[in-house]
């Protein structure tokens, strides 16, 4: 959509807006109207048209923590169209016999870098940390991404149908995320989640004040951090006050909305002024509790909404608090250790995250081995939970790579449970997803087979791996 | 008392003074493991249902229906699976505790020399976190290698003679002698080497030579690689049995490798091997074993664009003998492998192979099968007890004893989760 001059607007106030710019122009005859895109980097995905898929007999994990034994999943037009048993198969529908096997719905993982660290790991493609000032809340990780990063293909063999693509942690705030689903194509733009939001990355702790801090600059402690955070929070309020007047003004009509002035427009402050909005809410990379409750109160002193925190090892200590404020952790299985604020890293922090009310726990990788197999990750932590006398089942598990995910990300609307009237992302696994042995069979991406495992021998979808002689055979 | 309950009684005893989860040695077991599968990784093969009895530590006999002597602890696995302790492959294992705190990494020598007889275990802490967190998730032993990176700004680097590898068990006791050399070669090696794969061969054979003329191991000329010491640790790896494991990726390093081995009489073990199964059939002739990582899966370098996850699968169906080593070395990821290890089998690995690449295989190439790798009448008690198949995600080391005696399961980080259980079942974790 293209609207007229102003800053990130909403939707609601586009068609004031237009009008009173309109009155600009006629104003200033000789110079075009200055026309500024709400979304100038539009999704250009469409799904191809795809068969109707009648999938039969297989065991349903809806994502909305039912299991459903021996059931139907029809696929049309792109949706899910109807879940039951003994479904009548329309004309023409292709038949998937799944009996034995599991259908899910299509893993998310909510914190990757694929495409902007992008294998091979080769110094011109090293895109993902805008590492030259702790802030760059003006940068757009999806202006990085390589959609040539074979790590794409080996995540659709893991199941993965939506990413969102974080720019890294060097920085206070980095920058904003993109949501992909995760299709073949030569431009980003092709792969763009339509009408996700973006998502914006802050990180807590030991990365920023050692990028900078090393560097002889702020921030170089955690207090620095801090202050750093709350001194872009107070910018972005008085740009957003602005950006209200200047609003006001045009609304007001008559001379004083003809010689309104709009505000100077700052991509940094875009960013933090559209989070301060509630138009894109935070991703924040985090370790430890005391300093997600730090991040917490920050949220309340500027009135950002905090998504989840990502890393999150020591959730698991402030599990109720997270689930009171409405937030969100994305975690890993198992790491731990590798720096100071990873060393309480346990192995049952999924599952004590999941176990209190109202908690909202995401297996994420970070990772491009780990999204690969991020339905491994989930069952690791499921094990450890039952040890400790937290049952959790498969039903249960699979919300933290699925529904969780879609909710963190602001989809969950359209995609991240198997229910009428959703996008058709589907996963049929081979057997129980939570298995070191299970594999994709089959991944459905708005109802368009994008990945099946009896297909063996097909061109490699990056670019980059077509004709490479080191993918050909043996030699003596 | 039975060993079972003395243990339970000394850990409890050790926790109400320290707080911490680390067991003193419990005494050599006597114990009589009842209904398990006893993958002995032995002659003895598998036994579906099968007994254990371990007296003063060690195995006294593997067999059908044992019988308990008075005095003996029984337990019943109810058919659990038991394997001997498991390896963890190559690692930082005792000699890093947390990878971004250089003062806790003792992995790495930066002097800017090749110093074949840097021997990272000599640092080795088994008091180190993650030793306990490996012990307590069913691995018996690591082999110790030294790191290799360049230097940062200017600053002096490793060297592609990256040092000594020694096998390391994870339950206190120290290291042994060193069981390898390593050398990183193919691109991380052209870093090391003013730049140039090529030139990492001119400098290792410069070195050899020097290794090959003890006459001259104590002139100091200029441009000498190796000190007398080092001399001496690289000459006995010539013309011997020791093994060289060499880093590298690429099928044409690894061609060079076994080429430039034959013609300075080295035996070499490839580590990494992304391309591996590439020269499958070269590798089987010249029997070089590959110590390859199952996650490996996309190619991270120009060295490694013919990476597949069924590199395991194809080395082991062309005869080449394979073990695991995650590429991270990381302590962190040591508890992994056997993941990766149900990763290749899930991509076309034979279990038994992979079961194999974790036991008995890495404890004959790194020569420790007389402590590790099975479990045979006469040798120490070194396995564990397993909630289920162990290479599956969904299984947990349930007991554990090494050299014959039984081991604690708990680690900092059971202590970390039994303390805020109770807060997050009782509403209070915030």
């Amino acid at each position: 959509m293209r609207v007229i001059r102003t800053r990130a607007v909403r939707c609601t106030v586009l068609s004031v807006l237009g009008a009173a710019l309109t009155v600009v122009a006629l104003a200033a005859p000789t110079a075009a109207p200055i026309v500024v895109s709400a979304n100038p980097y539009p999704s250009t995905y469409a799904p191809a048209d795809a068969a109707a898929v009648l999938i039969r007999n297989a065991t349903v994990l809806t994502g909305t923590g039912t299991r459903l034994d021996a059931t139907d999943v029809l696929l049309r037009g792109g949706s899910i169209e109807a879940i039951g048993t003994g479904l009548p198969a329309p004309e023409g529908v292709r038949i998937v016999e799944a009996k034995g096997r599991w259908l899910t719905p299509g893993l998310i993982d909510v914190h990757s870098h694929l495409g902007v660290y992008p294998s091979p790991k080769v110094s011109a493609h090293q895109d993902g940390n805008e590492a030259t000032s702790p802030v760059t809340a003006n940068v757009w990780a999806e202006h990085s991404v390589w959609p040539e990063d074979p790590g794409f293909a080996l995540a659709l063999a893991g199941g993965i149908t939506t990413l969102e693509i974080l720019p890294g942690s060097a920085n206070l705030i980095g920058g904003r995320s993109v949501v992909l689903k995760n299709v073949a194509a030569v431009t980003y733009q092709g792969m763009k989640f339509p009408d996700a939001p973006q998502g914006l990355k802050m990180a807590c702790g030991e990365n920023p004040k050692r990028v900078y801090g090393s560097r002889n600059q702020a921030p170089s402690t955690r207090m620095g951090n801090v202050a750093g955070d709350r001194a872009q929070w107070i910018e972005a309020q008085e740009y957003l006050r602005d950006e209200q007047d200047y609003e006001a003004k045009l609304r007001s009509g008559g001379k004083e909305a003809a010689d309104a002035k709009p505000p100077k427009r700052d991509l940094r402050l875009d960013t933090l002024a559209a989070a301060l909005k509630g138009e894109i809410p935070l991703q924040i990379h985090c370790y430890r509790a005391d300093e997600m409750a730090i991040m917490l109160d920050m949220s309340k002193e500027f009135g950002f909404r905090i998504a989840s925190f990502h890393h999150a090892t020591e959730a698991y200590k402030i599990a109720n608090l997270l689930a009171e404020r409405g937030v969100c952790a994305a975690m890993w299985a198992d790491w731990w250790g590798f720096k100071m604020e990873a060393n309480d890293g346990i192995e049952e922090n999924i599952a004590f995250v999941d176990a209190v009310p109202d908690g909202c726990a995401i297996v994420h990788s970070d990772s491009d081995e780990g999204i690969q197999r991020l339905n491994q990750e989930a069952a690791k932590a499921m094990t450890r939970g039952r040890l400790v006398g937290i049952d959790v089942k498969p039903e249960r598990a699979i919300t933290w790579l699925t529904r969780n995910p879609a909710r963190a990300l602001g989809i969950l609307d359209r995609t991240g449970t198997i229910e009428p009237g959703k996008m058709a992302d589907v996963v049929v696994w081979n057997g129980n997803p939570f298995s070191v042995y299970a594999l994709a069979d089959e991944v459905y991406i708005d109802g368009v087979v994008a990945y099946d495992r009896t297909q063996k021998i097909v061109p490699p979808r990056s670019d980059f791996m077509l004709g490479q002689p080191a993918m050909v055979g043996v030699t003596p | 008392m039975n060993s079972r309950m003395f243990a339970r009684v000394a850990l409890a005893a050790w926790v109400a003074v320290s707080g911490s989860g680390v067991a003193a040695a419990a005494p050599l077991a006597n114990v009589l493991l009842k209904n398990g599968i006893i993958f002995t990784q032995s002659a003895l093969s598998t036994l579906d249902t099968g007994d254990v009895l371990i007296t003063d530590g060690k195995v006294a006999a593997i067999g059908r229906t044992l019988d308990a002597s008075p005095g003996v602890e029984v337990i019943d696995l109810k058919g659990r699976p038991v394997t001997p302790a498991l390896f963890g492959g190559l690692s930082f294992l005792g000699v890093q505790e947390i990878e971004e705190e250089s003062a806790t990494d003792d992995t790495t020598l930066k002097l800017g020399q090749m110093r074949p007889e840097f021997e990272p275990a000599l640092a080795f802490n088994p008091d180190a976190v993650p030793v306990a967190v490996a012990r307590a998730e069913g691995i018996g032993f690591s082999v110790i290698v030294p790191g290799a990176q360049a230097g940062d700004n200017g600053a002096p680097g490793s060297s592609i003679v990256n040092g000594l590898a020694s096998v390391a068990s994870v339950d206190g006791r120290s290291p042994r002698a060193p069981a390898a050399l390593t050398v990183t070669l193919g691109e991380g090696g052209a870093a090391l080497a003013g730049n140039s794969r090529a030139a990492a061969f001119m400098l290792l054979a410069q070195a050899l030579e020097e290794a090959r003329s003890p006459q001259r191991l104590g002139s100091l000329e200029p441009g000498r690689l190796l000190t007398p010491a080092g001399g001496r640790v690289l000459a006995s790896y010539i013309g011997t049995q020791k093994p060289v494991i060499f880093f590298a990726d690429r099928a044409s390093d690894i061609r060079a490798i076994v080429d430039f081995c034959e013609r300075h009489e080295l035996r070499p073990m490839i580590a990494g091997g992304a391309e591996a199964w590439r020269v499958a059939p070269l590798l089987a002739r010249a029997r070089v074993p590959v110590i390859l990582d199952p996650f490996d899966s996309l190619p991270e370098s120009f060295d490694s664009i013919g990476t597949t996850l069924e590199n395991a699968a194809r080395l082991n169906s062309a005869g080449v003998t394979i073990t695991f080593s995650l590429r991270s070395l990381l302590p962190r990821d040591v508890r992994k492998l056997r993941q990766g290890a149900g990763n290749a089998v899930a991509h076309g690995l034979p279990w038994k192979a992979a079961l194999a690449a974790l036991t008995n295989t890495p404890a004959r190439l790194f020569g420790a099968d007389a402590d590790f790798g099975t479990i045979e009448v006469g040798k120490a008690a070194n396995l564990v007890v397993w909630s289920g198949d162990p290479l599956e995600v969904t299984s947990v080391a349930e007991a554990s004893w090494l050299d014959g005696r039984r081991q604690t399961m708990r680690s900092r980080q059971t202590e970390l989760r039994d303390r805020y259980l109770p807060k997050v079942l009782s509403g209070t974790a915030r």
